[in-house]
C-alpha cells in the first residue's frame, strides 16, 4: 500500500510565541527556530505503525513549504518514513489553506496514494481545513478525527472523536484520514535512524513540476485578504507567591475570598 | 438590500445544537438569516428556527445525513448554491460542520475564514475579527463577489430569541448520489462521564505537561471533584495520549468560561490560553516562575504541583466539611 504523511515545518511552539509581520502580514519566520509540527509527528508514528502491521507497505512524508522545510522532513525520515517530498516554490509564499490543500492534492494524484495520513490541525494555524481541502481536490473520503484506526482489505476503519465519546466509521480506500492523537505512542530518532535518513530518497518539486500556475497558489490565488492586525487587550497579572508549604492554604483562603468555596 | 447570510444548523439528538443556535442568532444581526437543517429530526427543528432568529429555514428530513459523513451534506448545499448566491455560509466550527466547509471551499473556491470571534459590514465590506496567536487579533476579508465561509468560535455569540418570529419553510427535493455514501456510520458510542462538562462547569481543573506523567493526572481529577467541577487538559498531554481528546481546551478543543479555573502544570502556550483566557478567576500553579500563565494568572502559586494538589484537595475538603 503507497501511504502518504503530510506534513508542516512550523516555528517551536515550545519556545516562541508566534507572530505576525504588520507589512508583509505573514507569519514571521526569521530569527525563531523550526521544527516539524509535534502533531506530525503523532501522525507519522500512526503512519509507520499501520505500515508495519500491513506489510508491503512504504510511507512517504510530504510538505509544503520553504527550502528549510528539508529539516523537517529529515526528521521524518529519521522517525522511519520510507521516502520524502518537498514542494518548494517562490510562488507559494502567502498560501491560503485552499491553494496548500491544491498543491499536496497534485502531489498526491501523481503518486497515485492509497492512504493519505494528515494531523487534525497544524499546532501554528490551526484551521484543520487543509485534509478535507485534499479529499475534496482528490474525490475521496475523510475520516477524521480519528483516535485508532485499521486497515480491512480495501476499507478503512476508524474511531472517530466525539465532544462525548466516539464513532465507530468505515469507508473504501483511498481515503484522507486525520488522526486526533491520544492512543498513539511517539517514535523517537535514534542514531541509526538518523544516520539512514541521508540515504532515503529525497525528491524536490516546483510549481512546473505539478502543471499549476503560480496564479493558482500564494498570494496571488488567496481569497482572504487581512486588513489590519491589532494588539490584543491581555488581562492584568495578579499576585504571583512562592510555595513555602502554605500554598494550599493561600489558595483556599483566595477561593473563599472570591465565595468560590 | 440586506446581505442574506446562510447557517447550517447541526443536530444533536434530534435537537438544533446550541453552538449553530448562537451563529444563527448573529446571522439574523447582520441580515437575512436562511437555515439549513438536514437530517431524519429536521422536519421536527425546522419550524423552531425563526424564533431564535432564521427569516427562511431549507429542510431536508432524510436519514442519510444520520447514517453517512459530511458527503450527503456537501453535495445538498453544493446544489443550493447552484440556485442562490448567499453572501456568506457561517457554520459553528465543529467537528462536522469543519469538514463540510473545508470541502465545501475547495468545490465552489469560495474564501473561508476560520477561527472567527466577531464579523461585521463596513459599508459592503466584511470585516472578520480573528485572535491570532495570543497577542494580535486581525482583521480578515473575503471578497465582494460570491459566497464566502465563515466559521466562528464556540460561545463567540449568545443564543438570541425572536418570540414569536416564524420563519419561512422550503422542503428540499434532492436525491443524494450513491458516491456521497461513503463515510458510513457504524456504532455511536457515549463514554460515561462524571460530574458536570466542560461547557457548563462553573469550575474547571485543567492538566498540562508540568504533571509529570499520565498517572499523575487523578491528581487533578480529586481537586475537581472535591469543587464538583470538571476536569480538563492542554493540547500537550492530549497530544501524549494522557487524557481523551474531549479534554482539550484551547484554540482547538474546547472555549470555557467558568467561573474558577485552576491551572496544574500548564506553561500558558496560547494554544491554550486561547480557550480558558474568558475564565472569570484564574489561579495557575507550576514550578516555573516565568511560565507564560502566570501573566494571566489572578493568584500564581510558583511550587511543586504534585506536592501542592493533594494538599489543596485535602484543604478543599476539610473547608467544605466545616
Amino acid at each position: 500500500m503507497k501511504m502518504f504523511v503530510c506534513v508542516k515545518q512550523i516555528p517551536d511552539p515550545n519556545t516562541v510565541v508566534s507572530q505576525l509581520d504588520p507589512n508583509t502580514k505573514r507569519l514571521v519566520r526569521s530569527g525563531v527556530s523550526l521544527v516539524l509540527d509535534p502533531g506530525d509527528e503523532v501522525t507519522i508514528a500512526a503512519a509507520i505503525k499501520l505500515r508495519d502491521t500491513i506489510g508491503n507497505s512504504e510511507v512517504t512524508a510530504v510538505s509544503m513549504g520553504p527550502v528549510s522545510a528539508q529539516e523537517a522532513l529529515r526528521r521524518a525520515l529519521a522517525m522511519g518514513v520510507d521516502r520524502a517530498i518537498l514542494v518548494t516554490d517562490p510562488a507559494l509564499a502567502g498560501s491560503d489553506s485552499l491553494s496548500t490543500a491544491r498543491v499536496l492534492a497534485a502531489v498526491l494524484k501523481k503518486e497515485n496514494a492509497d492512504l493519505i495520513l494528515c494531523s487534525t490541525e497544524s499546532t501554528d494555524g490551526y484551521t484543520g481545513m487543509v485534509p478535507g481541502g485534499i479529499a475534496e481536490f482528490l474525490g475521496l473520503p475523510q475520516l477524521t478525527f480519528a483516535r485508532e484506526v485499521k486497515i480491512e482489505g480495501q476499507k478503512a476503519i476508524v474511531k472517530r472523536v466525539t465532544p462525548t465519546g466516539y464513532l465507530i466509521v468505515e469507508s473504501p480506500l483511498p481515503a484522507v484520514l486525520t488522526i486526533a492523537s491520544g492512543s498513539i505512542e511517539a517514535i523517537y530518532p535514534t542514531m541509526k535512524g538518523i544516520m539512514g535518513a541521508k540515504k532515503k530518497p529525497f525528491t524536490q518539486l516546483g510549481l512546473a513540476d505539478l502543471g499549476i500556475h503560480p496564479s493558482q497558489v500564494g498570494e496571488a490565488g488567496a481569497r482572504e485578504r487581512v486588513l489590519t492586525i491589532g494588539k490584543v487587550e491581555t488581562r492584568a497579572a495578579g499576585q504571583v507567591m512562592k510555595d513555602e508549604g502554605d500554598a494550599a492554604q493561600v489558595i483556599a483562603d483566595f477561593l473563599r475570598r472570591y465565595q468560590l468555596l | 438590500m440586506a446581505n442574506t447570510i446562510w447557517v447550517l444548523v447541526e443536530l444533536e439528538k434530534g435537537q438544533p445544537a446550541r453552538s449553530s443556535l448562537e451563529v444563527l442568532g448573529k446571522a439574523a444581526q447582520l441580515g437575512r438569516a436562511e437555515a439549513i437543517v438536514l437530517g431524519s429530526a429536521a422536519a421536527a427543528v425546522a419550524p423552531t428556527l425563526g424564533e431564535f432568529g432564521a427569516d427562511k429555514v431549507y429542510v431536508h428530513a432524510d436519514a442519510i445525513y444520520d447514517h453517512y459523513l459530511t458527503l450527503p451534506a456537501v453535495d445538498t448545499i453544493s446544489e443550493l448554491l447552484k440556485q442562490h448566491q448567499p453572501r456568506l455560509l457561517m457554520l459553528a466550527y465543529t467537528y462536522e460542520l469543519r469538514d463540510i466547509a473545508a470541502r465545501l471551499n475547495v468545490r465552489h473556491n469560495m474564501g473561508l475564514i476560520t477561527d472567527a470571534a466577531d464579523l461585521q459590514f463596513e459599508g459592503d465590506t466584511l470585516q472578520v475579527t480573528v485572535p491570532w496567536g495570543g497577542e494580535n487579533v486581525v482583521t480578515a476579508t473575503l471578497p465582494n463577489a460570491g459566497t464566502g465561509i465563515v466559521l466562528t468560535l464556540p460561545k463567540a455569540f449568545a443564543v438570541e430569541h425572536h418570540s414569536g418570529k416564524t420563519a419561512e419553510i422550503e422542503t428540499l427535493n434532492i436525491t443524494s448520489s450513491a458516491e456521497s455514501q461513503k463515510m458510513k456510520i457504524v456504532d455511536r458510542v457515549e463514554l460515561p462521564s462524571e460530574g458536570p462538562s466542560l461547557e457548563d462547569a462553573s469550575v474547571i481543573v485543567g492538566g498540562g505537561r508540568g504533571l509529570g506523567k499520565a498517572e499523575n493526572f487523578h491528581l487533578v481529577e480529586e481537586l475537581a471533584a472535591a469543587l464538583e467541577g470538571a476536569t480538563g487538559a492542554t493540547r500537550a498531554i492530549v497530544d501524549a495520549g494522557w487524557v481523551p481528546y474531549s479534554y482539550q481546551i484551547g484554540q482547538t478543543g474546547k472555549t470555557v468560561k467558568p467561573s474558577l479555573y485552576i491551572a496544574c502544570g500548564i506553561s500558558g502556550a496560547i494554544q491554550h490560553i486561547s480557550g480558558m483566557k474568558g475564565s472569570k478567576y484564574i489561579v495557575a500553579i507550576n514550578k516555573d516562575e516565568h511560565a507564560p500563565i502566570f501573566a494571566i494568572a489572578d493568584l500564581g502559586v510558583v511550587g511543586d504541583v504534585l506536592t501542592i494538589l493533594p494538599q489543596l484537595t485535602q484543604e478543599v475538603k476539610q473547608r467544605k466539611s466545616q
